[in-house]
């Protein structure tokens, strides 16, 4: 059944409402908030546990078990980051909240940094998002006016939440690169261990958590980590915010529930696949940095973590790229392996240099003019980058490729023979 | 990685309007003291915006000296980072054309030899009258609203050669149109009205 509009969190999407702190309220928004800090750090944690929420940044790891790894007592200052550098290509849900439900973020965010005893909250926006940051510092004004937070607010939990921003680059994303941008260096991701959770931010304990993940958070608190947990699939729960781009008839940012069928998703909210359905080529179901899935693979398809990564794949943020079969899939790929050369940050040699070199293979491929034989040595190539990077872009980088060779390797095997015959044609 | 220098032709000097200085101040003291560097991203920001979109040699300086970092700490920054436009872009205007691969799929190559086309063959080059500048970028995030650009601060969404050229003619003729999605739908909503939330979007109006 479908998910009804009574259970959906982003009930201000698309801003047709008011996005100020008198429309968020009338939503829901900031209603008992007190009485869900008087749960107790511990109480709250337990209750985001229960509800099974997985990290929305990427990742899937639960949140209510990440909260818990933050120290109970230490002598510095604990932090709460909220990544909002959403770059991921196919990503763009985060936007939605902070320019229309900025509210949710704001709250989320005070009750998330109680539990774990935190009395600061930043908030690292991509440069790039200057409206949404205005937004949602303008909205964090009106909660500092009206006492939600701030020193001696109306919960009791002295609380600051602190806008910065980047400047364009996807590195900072992942969560070290973030934290070292926030103090004020060059976004090169940290060796891990120490985790953040130890060693963090200003070398402090800090926990990282995408935007989406804490924006859920009052209402997971408010209605119940059951009825949170009603949703989706053991192990995959809640509800989500999903994104569809591509061809389809009409693209859109729409909350769904988790594990919802990839077919029931697109023909439901973005009029189906342009051309019908039999037109789909494949699927990129996470995000660029996800493999892509063939239009094989996609008959009965439901999007959650675990389905997708039996089929080596992935949910990442839940951002759907579909491609018909008017598609270029080498071209397209080969779009997506310049993003990750352009964005390794440079650190890890294998990254550095095995993107750029990915990438040129990748345009020798869409012309035709590689060799067979490269195409065993592209695949060989993408496994000594990943998993030999200090951070996951390398394998984000390296899993697209794969994903490629893995299901169009038919395609690019044509594409090389179509070249070769016309070289041939041409000599004679 | 991208390569990325200073602009050979660079002013004698920055400073920060009287304005920008006590902004300055006030956004140093949103870290903890002693971490003032952390502010060095949001200070190069505003003195790119007060220098005509592109920052200067002088005001790397300037604010390294502000935050007591060194020169080239600052200058690592302020090369790592690829929206600060280290040579002069065009006065009206700077498009930043997003190229990724949702983009690509609806058509932004088509909007890029538009740019290629009316501004200058070559990204990072002012055009004739220095009125426009322009680069591919990647991914803006706004996936579902492609293709999409970035001028200044707004974006313009679904667009087409057409729309696209229409924007540009807003800014020539310094009456830039409506940001957004530039086919009137709202937000990321699909084209044919909401399919979730309708008594929401009703209740609205």
């Amino acid at each position: 059944m479908a998910l009804q509009d009574k259970d959906r969190i982003f009930r201000n999407l698309y801003g047709f409402q008011d996005w100020k702190l008198a429309g968020a309220k009338v939503r829901g928004a900031w209603d008992g908030t007190k009485a869900l800090i008087e749960k107790g750090h511990d109480g709250i944690i337990a209750e985001i546990k229960n509800s099974g929420l997985r990290g929305r940044g990427g990742a899937g790891f639960p949140t209510g078990l990440k909260w818990s790894f933050m120290p109970k007592s230490d002598p510095r200052p604990s932090y709460l980051v909220i990544n909002a550098d959403e770059s991921e290509p196919g990503s763009c849900k985060d936007r939605e909240i902070m320019r229309h439900d900025p509210h949710l973020l704001i709250e989320g965010a005070l009750l998330a940094s109680f539990a774990m005893r935190a009395h600061t909250c930043y908030t690292y926006v991509r440069g790039e998002f200057v409206r949404e940051r205005e937004r949602l510092e303008a909205a964090v004004a009106e909660a500092y006016a009206a006492k939600l937070i701030g020193k001696n607010n109306v919960h009791g939990w002295d609380f600051d939440f602190i806008v910065h921003h980047g400047a364009g680059a996807y590195i900072c994303g992942e969560e070290t690169a973030l934290l070292e941008s926030l103090e004020g260096k060059k976004g090169q991701p940290r060796l891990k261990p120490p985790f953040p959770a130890n060693t963090g931010l200003y070398g402090a304990p800090t926990t990282v958590n995408n935007v989406e993940s804490i924006a859920v958070v009052p209402d997971i608190l408010r209605r119940g980590a059951t009825w949170f947990a009603g949703f989706g699939k053991p192990n995959n729960t809640g509800t989500k915010l999903f994104q569809i781009s591509g061809h389809v008839e009409q693209p859109c940012v729409v909350e769904e529930e988790m594990g919802i069928a990839l077919r029931e998703l697109l023909e439901r909210h973005a009029g189906g696949v342009r051309g019908g359905w039999d037109n789909l080529l494949a699927v990129i179901p996470g995000g660029s940095s996800m493999p892509c899935l063939p239009a094989s693979l996609c008959q009965d398809l439901t999007l959650d973590f675990d389905t997708l990564s039996k089929l080596k794949s992935g949910m990442g943020t839940a951002a759907v790229i579909v491609m018909d079969k008017s598609t270029d899939i080498i071209a397209a790929i080969r779009r997506i392996a310049y993003f990750y050369k352009h964005e390794s940050c440079g650190q890890c040699t294998p990254c550095r240099e095995g993107c750029g070199w990915m990438w040129r293979m990748l345009r020798r491929m869409e012309l035709g003019e590689a060799s067979k034989s490269e195409i065993d040595l592209l695949a060989d190539m993408t496994t000594k980058i990943e998993g030999h990077t200090i951070c996951a872009l390398g394998d984000g980088a390296a899993w697209p490729v794969q994903g490629l060779l893995r299901h169009f390797r038919g395609v690019i095997e044509e594409r090389i023979d179509r070249h070769q015959a016309a070289l041939q044609l041409a000599a004679e | 990685m991208s390569v990325r220098r200073l602009d050979p032709n660079q002013p004698a000097s920055f400073a920060f309007t009287s304005q920008n200085e006590a902004w300055a101040k006030a956004t140093i003291a949103q870290y903890p003291p002693g971490k003032q560097a952390s502010a060095v991203i949001p200070l190069l920001w505003r003195a790119q915006e007060q220098h005509a979109g592109w920052l200067p040699e002088p005001a790397i300086r300037v604010v390294a000296d502000m935050l007591g970092m060194a020169y080239i700490r600052v200058y690592e920054v302020a090369t790592f980072y690829t929206m600060f436009q280290l040579s002069p872009v065009g006065r009206k205007a700077h498009v930043q054309v997003c190229g990724t691969t949702p983009c690509m799929l609806r058509g932004a190559e088509a909007l890029v030899a538009v740019c290629r086309e009316r501004i200058h063959p070559e990204p990072h080059h002012l055009s004739s009258d220095g009125d426009f500048s322009w680069e591919e970028v990647e991914c803006l995030g706004a996936c579902a609203n492609a293709p999409m650009v970035q001028i200044w601060k707004d974006t313009y969404e679904d667009l087409t050669p057409a729309s696209f050229e229409k924007v540009l003619h807003g800014f020539s003729h310094g009456a830039p149109v409506k940001p957004g999605s530039q086919i009137g739908r709202q937000a990321s909503c699909p084209t044919g009205g909401p399919t979730t939330l309708k008594d929401f979007a009703k209740a609205a109006k």
